[in-house]
C-alpha cells in the first residue's frame, strides 16, 4: 500500500526548510575558505605601509594554507582600502562583516581609522586585531568584552621606552617635546608626561609643529632656551625631517629620541646626514638579506630586491605574526565564530612569529601582544634602518 | 637677544614666500579682478617639475628651472582658458570654485604621477648654514626676500614704464575702452594668469630646498597667500609684498614668544581684526565705482 501523506502545512514548512538548508549546506563545506577582512590604506600618503601590511599577511596565509590551513579550510584575504579616512574605515568593516562575512579583521594603519572601527568590532562581536596604529585607547577602549587586540607598538609604551632612553643612554634631565598638532601628537604628549612623572623629571617645554611647517626653528629655539638637554619627537617622516633640518641650522646637536614616525619612508633623504642622529623605535628589523621570511618575501614579491625594499619592516612583520596568532585562535576554538574566537585568543601558546614565539599573549586586561620589552631602537646609516647597539 | 634674530630670520624667509606667491593673486585681480584659486598647486607644480627635470631627467639646474617656470605659465593659461574665462564670459562667479576644483585635480594628479613619497630637492645654499648672532641661516632663506622684492619691483616697473604695462593697466581701468584702442585684452588676461603661475612656481622652486617635494605641499601656503593678498590690498604690488613680510613676521614672532600651539588664532584673528577696521587691506584703496 502506498503510503500517502496528507499534504499539511506543517508539511510544506518543513519542505521549505530541507530545502532552505539543502540550499545552504554546501556553501557551508569543509574546505570552503574561512575569510579574513584587512582594512588600511592601501593608496595615498600612507599606501607604502599598506602595502607592507598585505605583505605580512600575505606570506602568513601562504605559510597557514601550504600546512592545510585551519579547521582543514584555507583561509582567505579580503582587502578594503580605507584611505586613512576614519568613515571609509567604518563603511569597509561594516562591509566586510556584514557582506563579506569575514570571521575577522585585521587592519587599521591611522589611529582615528582604527578608533572608528572599534565600537562595531565591539558591537559586532569579531575580532580586530591592529598590525599598525599605536593610539593607546584603540586596545584600551573601555568595551566590557573587548574584541580589539594589537601586533604593533602601542604609544604609552613607547613614550616609556623613548624616555627611557634619554636618561640612561644621554643622562638627560630635562628633556623637551617637538610634537605633531593632531590626535596622536597628543596621545604621546600625555604618555610622555606619564613617563617624566613617574621618574620625578621635569620638562623643557612641550612645542607642536603642523605637518607643513617649513620651519621649526622658533619652537626648538624655545625649547633650547628652557635648557632642553634632549628631544622627544612625534611626527612622520616629512615633519620629522623638517625639525631635524631646523636643528641643523640652529646648529644644535642635541640626542633625539623619536617614535617610528621617521622610519616610514625616505627620511635621510629628505632630512639630509643629520637624520641618522635620529634614533626611533622599532618592532622589528631585517638585518640580515639571508633571514628566511626576507627570502620568502623576495621570492613572492619579486620587486623587492633590497633590504632598503621593504622599509618599514615594522609593518611586514606585525602584520604576519597577527595573522599567525589569528589563525592559531581560530584553530584553537575551534569555530569561526567571534565570541569563540575571542576567548582562544587568551588561551593561545606556543606560537611561532617572526618578532618572538607568544606564549599567552593577551589577558583580559592586556590585549596588546607586544610591550616595551620588544621595542628595538634604530636609526638610519646610508637610507637603511639598522638596529642600535646598546 | 637669540629668540628676536630667530623670529627675525623666520619671519622674512617665510614672509617674502607669501609676499611671492600673493604677487600672483595680485596680478590677475588687477587686470580682471579675477583670481587663481589654485596658486598654492602653482606652487607645488613649480617644485615637482624642478625636482622631476633636475633629479629624474639629469637636467642642469639653468635650463630645467626655467623650464619648470614655464610649464607653470602654461598651467596658469590652460586654468585661465579652461576654469576662468568660460564662466566669467557668461557672467557666472563659478570660476571661484572651477579653480578650486582645478586645483585638487592638479594635487591629485601628482599625487598618482609623481608619487605619495615626499622627496628632497638639493640646493647648494642649504648644505651649510651661517650662524649669525645666535642663530643660523641658510643662504637659500636670504635668497627668498631678495628674489621676491626683485619681483615686486620689477612688477611696479613693468605697469608703469613698459608699453605692455601701461596696456594692462589700460586693461584694469575700462577692458572695452582698452579692446577699442586695439589692445588685445584676452591676449593680456592670459598673459596675467601665466606670469601669476610662474611666481607660483618660483616660490615653490625657492621653498623647496628647506622644505620637502610633495603632491599637497603647496595647499597651505596658498591659503596664507591669498590672506596676505587680502591683507595688503589686492592693488599694489608693493603693499602686497609689505603685507606678506607683515605676516610671516607675525607668525614667527607669535610662535617665538608665546608658543606654536597661539600661531593660528592669533595671526588670523589678527588678520581679521586688521580687516575689520581697513576694509580695503592696508595698502588697498577703495575701489572706484563710476556710475
Amino acid at each position: 500500500m502506498p503510503i500517502c501523506l496528507p499534504l499539511t502545512r506543517r508539511l510544506l514548512l518543513a519542505g521549505a526548510a530541507a530545502l532552505t538548508l539543502g540550499y545552504a549546506l554546501p556553501a557551508a563545506a569543509q574546505d570552503d575558505p574561512i575569510k579574513i577582512g584587512l582594512v588600511a590604506a592601501l593608496s595615498g600618503q600612507s599606501a607604502k605601509s599598506g602595502e607592507a601590511i598585505t605583505r605580512g599577511i600575505t606570506l602568513a596565509l601562504d605559510k597557514i594554507n601550504s600546512e592545510g590551513g585551519v579547521l582543514g579550510r584555507p583561509l582567505e584575504l579580503v582587502s578594503r582600502d580605507d584611505e586613512s579616512n576614519p568613515g571609509k574605515g567604518l563603511i569597509a568593516a561594516r562591509e566586510l562583516v556584514q557582506r563579506e562575512g569575514v570571521a575577522a579583521m585585521i587592519g587599521g594603519l591611522d589611529t582615528p581609522v582604527s578608533l572608528a572601527i572599534v565600537p562595531f568590532a565591539n558591537d559586532a562581536k569579531v575580532p580586530f586585531i591592529g598590525p599598525w596604529a599605536a593610539g593607546t585607547p584603540i586596545t584600551k577602549n573601555g568595551a566590557e568584552e573587548n574584541y580589539v587586540f594589537r601586533v604593533s607598538a602601542v604609544d604609552e609604551f613607547v613614550d616609556e621606552a623613548i624616555t627611557e632612553y634619554l636618561v640612561t643612554k644621554y643622562g638627560s634631565k630635562k628633556p623637551g617635546m617637538i610634537l605633531i598638532n593632531n590626535p596622536w601628537g597628543e596621545s604621546n604628549e600625555k604618555g610622555l608626561m606619564i613617563a617624566l612623572e613617574k621618574r620625578g623629571m621635569e620638562h623643557a617645554g612641550i612645542e607642536k609643529f603642523e605637518s607643513n611647517d617649513v620651519d621649526v626653528v622658533p619652537q626648538l629655539t624655545r625649547l633650547k632656551e628652557n635648557g632642553a638637554d634632549g628631544l622627544f619627537l612625534v611626527a612622520n617622516v616629512a615633519p620629522s625631517a623638517q625639525v631635524v633640518k631646523s636643528l641643523d641650522r640652529m646648529g644644535w646637536d642635541v640626542p633625539v629620541a623619536s617614535h617610528w614616525g621617521p622610519s616610514g619612508g625616505r627620511f635621510t633623504e629628505l632630512a639630509g646626514p643629520s637624520g641618522e642622529k635620529v634614533h626611533f623605535i622599532q618592532t622589528f628589523l631585517f638585518t640580515d638579506p639571508a633571514h628566511p621570511l626576507f627570502m620568502k618575501l623576495q621570492e613572492r614579491f619579486p620587486e623587492i630586491e633590497s633590504l632598503a625594499d621593504v622599509t618599514p619592516a615594522t609593518g611586514i612583520a606585525n602584520a604576519y605574526d597577527a595573522t599567525l596568532l589569528l589563525a592559531a585562535a581560530i584553530e584553537k576554538a575551534g569555530s569561526t565564530e567571534g565570541p569563540a574566537i575571542r576567548q582562544a585568543m587568551y588561551e593561545i601558546s606556543g606560537v611561532e612569529g617572526v618578532i618572538k614565539t607568544y606564549d599567552m599573549p593577551f589577558t583580559p586586561e592586556d590585549q596588546d601582544a607586544l610591550g616595551p620589552q620588544d621595542y628595538i631602537f634604530a636609526n638610519f646609516v646610508e637610507g637603511e634602518i639598522v638596529p642600535l647597539a646598546d | 637677544m637669540t629668540l628676536f634674530v630667530t623670529a627675525l630670520v623666520t619671519g622674512i624667509g617665510l614672509g617674502a614666500m607669501y609676499g611671492l606667491i600673493a604677487l600672483g593673486f595680485q596680478i590677475t585681480y588687477s587686470v580682471c579682478s579675477r583670481v587663481n584659486f589654485a596658486q598654492g598647486s602653482m606652487v607645488m607644480l613649480g617644485a615637482v617639475l624642478g625636482f622631476v627635470l633636475t633629479e629624474r631627467a639629469g637636467l642642469p639646474v639653468i635650463l630645467a628651472y626655467p623650464l619648470a617656470l614655464l610649464g607653470c605659465a602654461f598651467m596658469g593659461v590652460v586654468v585661465e582658458f579652461c576654469l576662468v574665462r568660460p564662466f566669467a564670459a557668461r557672467g557666472s562667479e563659478a570660476w571661484l570654485m572651477a579653480t578650486v576644483a582645478g586645483g585638487i585635480l592638479l594635487d591629485n594628479t601628482v599625487l598618482f604621477t609623481f608619487g605619495n613619497e615626499p622627496r628632497s630637492l638639493p640646493s647648494p645654499l642649504v648644505e651649510s648654514s651661517w650662524q649669525i648672532l645666535g642663530t643660523g641661516v641658510y643662504p637659500q632663506q636670504l635668497l627668498i626676500p631678495a628674489v621676491a622684492i626683485g619681483v615686486a619691483v620689477a612688477l611696479q616697473l613693468l605697469f608703469r614704464r613698459t608699453r605692455q604695462g601701461r596696456a594692462l593697466l589700460a586693461v584694469v581701468q575700462n577692458p572695452d575702452a582698452a579692446r577699442l584702442m586695439g589692445i588685445n585684452t584676452s591676449l593680456m588676461i592670459s598673459g596675467s594668469f601665466a606670469l601669476s603661475a610662474m611666481l607660483a612656481g618660483a616660490a615653490g622652486l625657492l621653498i623647496a630646498p628647506l622644505f620637502s617635494v610633495h603632491s599637497d605641499m603647496g595647499t597651505l601656503f596658498g591659503i596664507k597667500a591669498f590672506a596676505v593678498a587680502i591683507l595688503g590690498g589686492m592693488t599694489s604690488a608693493s603693499g602686497v609684498m609689505l603685507a606678506g613680510f607683515l605676516y610671516g613676521l607675525v607668525e614667527a614672532f607669535v610662535t617665538t614668544y608665546l608658543g606654536s600651539s597661539h600661531t593660528y588664532i592669533l595671526t588670523f584673528a589678527l588678520l581679521i581684526a586688521v580687516l575689520a577696521v581697513k576694509p580695503n587691506g592696508l595698502f588697498g584703496k577703495a575701489a572706484l565705482r563710476k556710475v
